[in-house]
C-alpha cells in the first residue's frame, strides 16, 4: 500500500516536473512559433540565480519565486531584442541562433560559477511514508506546477492581456489592425516565457543540483513534450504530453532502471511524432487553448 | 558549358590545387592535427550535401558519425582485420539512417519535427552509451565501457595485411583520399538527375511530387548516403583518437557540425569543408587554453553568423567576387549578361 502511494507520488512528481520545465517553452512556441533552444539554459540560469541569492543570504523562497523569474525575464527580454526579433518567421534560423545562445550562456555561467556541480539546500524537510523516506519538497513542486498552469489558464482565458495574446496568436493581422502591435505582444510573450523558465529553474534547483550544462537535461524533455503537445493548444497539449511522458518514464523506471525509463520516454516521443505530427492537441482537442 | 543554377559544378583547377596541397602537406608540417581536420571536413561535407542541397536539416547528424566510430571500434575488436569493420562503419550508419529516414519521410515529417526526431535519436544513443558501464554490456569481445568509452582497439591496416597498420602520415593520406573521394561522389550525385531532383525538392516539394517524383524515396536515399559519409568520418575519427566515448553523441557535438556547415555556407560543398577545417582548428586551439570557455566562442560564432551572414561565408565571398568581376567587366565596356549565382541562397520565408 505504502509502495503504491510512493509510486503514485513519484509519477505525479515526474508529470509536474515535465509540465513545469515545459511551461515557458510551450508559451513561446504556442504563441510565436519560435522554438527556443536556449530554454534549458534559461531554466539553468534560474537555478544559478537562486544559488547566488542563497549564498548572499537572501531568503530562499523569495529568491526562487521572485528574483529568479525576474532575472531570467530580463535575460529573455535582452535576447528577444538583440536576436529573436530579427528572425521571426524563420523557424530553423531561430533554432540555430538560440542553440548558439545556449552554448554562449553555458560558457558565461562556466566562467562565473565554474564547471563543478553545486547544490542548493532544500527548504522543506523530508517526511516518512510508511517505511519510505520521501522528499517533502517534491510535494511543493507538484503544488507549484498546478498553481502555475491554473494561473496561466486564468490569465489567457479571463484577462484582457490574455485575450490580446490569444488574438495575436490566432491572427497577427487582425490584432494589428485593431491597434495591437504584434511585435510588442511577441516581446512580452517571450519575456513571460523566460520568466516561467526562470521560475522552474529556481524551484527545481534544490532537487536537481546545478551544472552549467544542466540545461541539456531540461531541453530534451521540454522540447519533446511541447512539440508532441502540438501548436495552438498551449495548456491542454503540454499537460497531455507531460502526463503521458511523465507517467511512462516513471513507470518504466520503477520496472527497470531510470536510464531505461528515460530511453522509453524518448522512444515514445519518436513514435508519437510519427503517428501524430500535428501533436496530441492537433488530433484530440482542436478547439482548446 | 552551361552553368546549372543551384547545383554548381566542379572547378577542376581548384580541385587539383586542393589535391596538390593535401599531397605535399606532410613534407612541411605535422600530420596529426590535419588528419582530424580532414575527418571533420568529411563529416561537415556529409551534412552539407543533405542540408544544403536537399534542404533536410538533421539536428543530430552526429549520431551517424558516432555510430561509425563505435561500429568500427566494436567490429575491429571482434574481427581484428580492419577491412570489414571499415565497410561496416559505413554500411551500418547508412542502414540506420535509411530506417529512420523512411520512417520520417514516408510519414511526411519535415522541418521542426524532423529536427526533434533526429535529435532524440542522438539523445537516445548518448544516454544509452553512457549507461553501458557494466560487464553485461558487451558485443562479442568488445566492452562498451559506458562513460569511459572503448579504448585500445586496432587501427586501420592495409586491406588483407593485418600487420601493416596505418597511423600517422599514412592515416592522413587515407583521410585525404576519403575526403576527396566523397567530394567527387557528392559532385557526381549533384550532376546527375538525382541531384537536380533533390534541389527541386528543396525549392518546391509539392511541385516535385506533382511532377511524379517519389519525394520520400529521394529524401531517404540522400539521408542514407549522407549518413554513410558521416559514418566514414566517424571511423577516421576513431582511428585518429584511438578511443571512442559517448561524447561523440553529445549535444555539443551535434551543434558543432551544424555550426561548421552554417558558417562555411549552405548550398556549396567547399563551404562545409572549409568551415569544418577552420572552426575545427579554432576548437583545437581553444582546447589548449582555459581562459575562455570553448562553448562561449562556438555559441557566439553561431549567433553572429545566423544574424549577419545567414548564407555562410563561402557564398557571401563568392557573391562579392562575382559582383566585382561584373563591375570590372562593365567598366571595361563589354557588360556580360547577369547570371544567376550558382549558389543562390534559398531559404523559406
Amino acid at each position: 500500500m505504502d509502495y503504491a502511494a510512493v509510486v503514485v507520488l513519484e509519477i505525479l512528481y515526474m508529470i509536474a516536473f515535465i509540465a513545469l520545465i515545459s511551461a515557458g517553452l510551450a508559451i513561446v512556441f504556442g504563441m510565436m512559433r519560435v522554438i527556443n533552444l536556449a530554454h534549458g539554459e534559461f531554466v539553468m540560469l534560474g537555478g544559478y540565480t537562486t544559488l547566488a541569492c542563497d549564498r548572499a543570504g537572501i531568503n530562499i523562497w523569495f529568491a526562487m519565486l521572485v528574483i529568479a523569474p525576474l532575472v531570467v525575464a530580463l535575460v529573455g527580454l535582452l535576447v528577444e531584442r538583440l536576436v529573436i526579433r530579427f528572425l521571426y518567421g524563420r523557424m530553423i534560423d531561430t533554432m540555430l541562433a538560440t542553440w548558439g545562445l545556449s552554448l554562449l550562456l553555458i560558457g558565461v555561467v562556466t566562467l562565473i560559477f565554474g564547471s563543478s556541480a553545486v547544490s542548493v539546500p532544500a527548504p522543506i524537510p523530508g517526511y516518512q511514508l510508511g517505511t519510505y523516506q520521501m522528499g517533502g519538497y517534491n510535494l511543493f513542486i507538484i503544488a507549484i506546477s498546478v498553481a502555475l498552469y491554473v494561473a496561466v489558464w486564468l490569465v489567457l482565458r479571463y484577462t484582457r492581456i490574455g485575450l490580446v495574446a490569444r488574438g495575436a496568436m490566432q491572427s497577427p493581422e487582425v490584432a494589428s489592425s485593431l491597434g495591437y502591435n504584434p511585435r510588442m505582444v511577441y516581446m512580452v510573450t517571450f519575456t513571460v516565457g523566460a520568466a516561467l523558465s526562470g521560475l522552474a529553474g529556481g524551484v527545481l534547483a534544490p532537487l536537481t543540483g546545478l551544472l552549467p550544462s544542466s540545461g541539456g537535461a531540461y531541453i530534451a524533455k521540454a522540447f519533446i513534450s511541447v512539440i508532441s503537445g502540438g501548436v495552438g493548444a498551449v495548456i491542454t497539449g503540454t499537460l497531455a504530453s507531460s502526463t503521458l511522458y511523465g507517467a511512462i518514464s516513471q513507470i518504466v523506471s520503477f520496472a527497470s532502471t531510470p536510464v531505461i525509463g528515460e530511453l522509453a520516454m524518448l522512444a515514445l516521443a519518436i513514435i508519437l511524432l510519427r503517428l501524430m505530427p500535428q501533436g496530441i492537441s492537433g488530433r484530440f482537442f482542436r478547439d482548446s487553448q | 558549358m552551361r552553368v546549372w543554377p543551384s547545383v554548381g559544378q566542379i572547378r577542376w583547377g581548384w580541385f587539383l590545387l586542393g589535391v596538390a596541397v593535401l599531397l605535399v602537406w606532410p613534407v612541411f608540417a605535422d600530420t596529426h592535427t590535419p588528419t582530424i581536420l580532414l575527418a571533420y571536413a568529411l563529416f561537415a561535407l556529409s551534412l552539407g550535401l543533405m542540408w544544403g542541397y536537399a534542404g533536410l536539416l538533421s539536428f543530430g547528424h552526429t549520431a551517424y558519425f558516432g555510430l561509425g566510430a563505435y561500429v568500427y571500434a566494436i567490429a575491429v575488436i571482434n574481427i581484428g582485420e580492419s577491412t570489414v569493420p571499415l565497410l561496416l562503419a559505413i554500411a551500418i550508419p547508412a542502414a540506420v539512417a535509411a530506417v529512420i529516414g523512411a520512417m520520417m519521410f514516408y510519414g511526411r515529417i519535415s522541418d521542426v519535427y524532423m529536427g526533434v526526431i533526429t535529435l532524440v535519436v542522438t539523445l537516445i544513443l548518448f544516454k544509452f552509451m553512457n549507461a553501458t558501464a557494466g560487464d553485461q554490456y558487451v558485443i562479442g569481445a568488445a566492452r562498451l565501457g559506458g562513460f569511459n568509452g572503448i579504448p585500445g582497439f586496432a587501427v586501420l591496416n592495409v586491406p588483407g595485411m593485418p600487420e601493416w597498420s596505418l597511423f600517422g602520415t599514412p592515416l592522413y593520406y587515407v583521410a585525404a583520399v576519403a575526403l576527396l573521394g566523397c567530394y567527387l561522389i557528392c559532385r557526381w550525385i549533384l550532376a546527375r538527375s538525382f541531384g537536380r531532383v533533390l534541389v527541386g525538392i528543396r525549392e518546391n516539394e509539392s511541385r516535385c511530387e506533382l511532377l511524379g517524383y517519389n519525394v520520400p524515396a529521394y529524401k531517404t536515399a540522400i539521408f542514407s548516403i549522407s549518413a554513410a559519409m558521416a559514418g566514414l568520418a566517424g571511423c577516421l575519427f576513431a582511428n585518429w583518437a584511438e578511443i571512442v566515448t559517448p561524447s561523440v553523441f553529445s549535444l555539443r557535438a551535434a551543434a558543432e557540425v551544424i555550426v561548421w556547415v552554417m558558417v562555411g555556407g549552405l548550398g556549396t560543398l567547399v563551404g562545409p569543408i572549409l568551415g569544418a577545417m577552420a572552426l575545427g582548428m579554432v576548437k583545437l586551439l581553444l582546447g589548449e587554453q582555459t581562459v575562455i570557455d570553448n562553448s562561449l566562442i562556438l555559441g557566439l560564432i553561431l549567433v553572429i553568423v545566423v544574424l549577419a551572414i545567414p548564407r555562410g561565408v563561402v557564398p557571401a565571398v563568392q557573391g562579392w567576387w562575382r559582383g566585382r568581376i561584373r563591375i570590372r567587366a562593365q567598366r571595361a565596356g563589354h557588360a556580360r549578361p547577369r547570371r544567376r549565382l550558382a549558389t543562390a541562397a534559398t531559404r523559406q520565408p
